[in-house]
């Protein structure tokens, strides 16, 4: 079956049309670069997404403090990994790329900070 | 009256990259003016993904991608930052009076770089008919509510119009829990980038309403809800189209306008890539409206050697 999407890699939005049977992917076209093609597979087998919010911090320079997953995680799990950010407590200072929780949900990825808070 | 060789006006990714390149390129006393108490500009509430893959050939976020610069900034002891210093006042004899808390100064530049950013369009701009009740805001300001400030502003959102702050607020207003009722657009494709169309949109299901515009708000102290009409590629509305949305909240995200009070009121004319006055410079989103920090960093980088070059 032949489906349409757009490709999410950069600020081009390439239109892939992907030929996909039963949640595998036979072939990829009108992608510019590798990335479209692996960004096809993805969004059929398992669509994956990075997540950025902002986390309340106490007593620091920022009221609230910028977070993300290092890489990427699944995006059924988005709304249940906002739950768990919101339990984060952050106490003390932080630079952009410093970590906040290691191994976040036993996704393989690391919640960071992503901007100085003092 | 103090002399300086380089005065920026704005400390966002426009003021700090021709403040590194102004500095690269030879003048060695630069005074950056921020009107802010951090310097980042609009980036630092800009938490989202989409940042410097042409640049850094990396996937930052607004923070990230200004935190870089900010560094650079603060390692060139040659750039003096000012910060909570609001320009208010910019004359052809490259004169420019500021404001910091307490005080007001005067410097006279041998020559500026204007990088004051832009502005959102507002409700008023589109002539959306209805009452004035409270609950509408342009995307940004909603956006630095969330992120800088930590307030949710509503609960059952309408967004009208499909730039790129939309989109990013509609998906930012569902991750926290907001239920985001449409995204009404005049034209009959979006505006923003496509890839926020379908990260943002597309991933949570909400409806975008292309062809269409919103023609009354309603609501006596707070936003009730709005009616929309179909129209066709003229904009003409479709007779008997008529349908209405609840909601709590209008977010406006119609556009944005370069911020160049002072240029005008200086009585100065911006050309091709300059201005009228020899040894004043534009850049940024002040000059022409940018899709990507990316452009801007790259663009400034220019205006910063013109200024260098011009001083030379």
């Amino acid at each position: 079956m032949m489906k349409k999407m757009t490709c999410i890699e950069c600020p081009k939005g390439c239109r892939l049309i992907v030929d996909a049977e039963k949640g595998k992917v036979a072939g990829v076209t009108g992608n510019e670069c590798p990335k479209g093609e692996k960004y096809a597979i993805s969004e059929i087998e398992n669509p994956v997404r990075i997540l950025t919010t902002a986390v309340l911090g106490q007593g620091l320079g920022l009221k609230m403090i910028p977070v993300r997953t290092d890489k990427p995680i699944p995006r059924s799990r988005i709304f249940e990994a906002m739950r768990e950010i919101k339990k984060v407590e952050l106490t003390r200072p932080l630079k952009a790329g410093d970590v906040i929780v290691e191994n976040f949900m036993g996704l393989g990825v690391n919640l960071i900070a992503t901007r100085k808070t003092e | 009256m103090i002399k300086r060789d380089l005065v920026i006006v704005g400390g966002g990714p426009a003021g700090m990259a021709a403040a590194v390149s102004a500095y690269e390129n030879g003048v060695k006393d630069i005074l950056l003016l921020e009107r802010d108490q951090y310097l980042g500009g609009i980036l630092n509430q800009c938490v989202h993904t989409g940042f410097g893959i042409n640049y850094f050939k990396e996937i930052l976020t607004g923070p990230e991608y200004a935190d870089r610069f900010i560094e650079k900034v603060k390692n060139i002891p040659e750039i003096e930052v000012s910060l909570k210093s609001i320009v208010v006042g910019l004359a052809r004899d490259k004169a420019v009076t500021f404001l910091k808390p307490g005080r007001l100064e005067a410097i006279k530049a041998k020559a500026i770089i204007m990088a004051t950013g832009c502005r959102e369009k507002t409700r008023e701009m589109v002539h959306i008919q209805g009452t004035r009740p409270a609950g509408i805001f342009s995307a940004g300001l909603a956006q630095k509510f969330i992120n800088i400030e930590g307030l949710l502003p509503g609960k059952e959102i309408l967004v009208v119009g499909s730039g790129d702050i939309g989109l990013i607020m509609a998906r930012r207003f569902t991750l926290e829990g907001a239920k985001v009722q449409a995204i009404v657009e005049i034209q009959k494709e979006t505006r923003g980038l496509l890839r926020n169309m379908v990260q943002c949109a597309e991933d949570f299901g909400i409806p975008v309403y292309f062809n269409h515009k919103i023609s009354r708000i309603y609501g006596k102290d707070r936003v009730e809800k709005v009616s929309v009409l179909r129209v066709d590629d003229n904009f003409n509305e479709i007779p008997g189209s008529l349908f209405e949305i609840k909601c709590d909240t209008v977010l406006m995200s119609v556009g944005l306008i370069p911020e160049n009070e002072l240029i005008e009121m200086a009585g100065i004319r911006i050309e091709e890539n300059k201005t009228s006055v020899p040894g004043i410079f534009m850049c940024g989103n002040c000059f022409k409206i940018y899709d990507l920090v990316d452009r801007v960093t790259e663009d400034s980088f220019l205006a910063g050697k013109l200024a260098a070059e011009y001083l030379k």
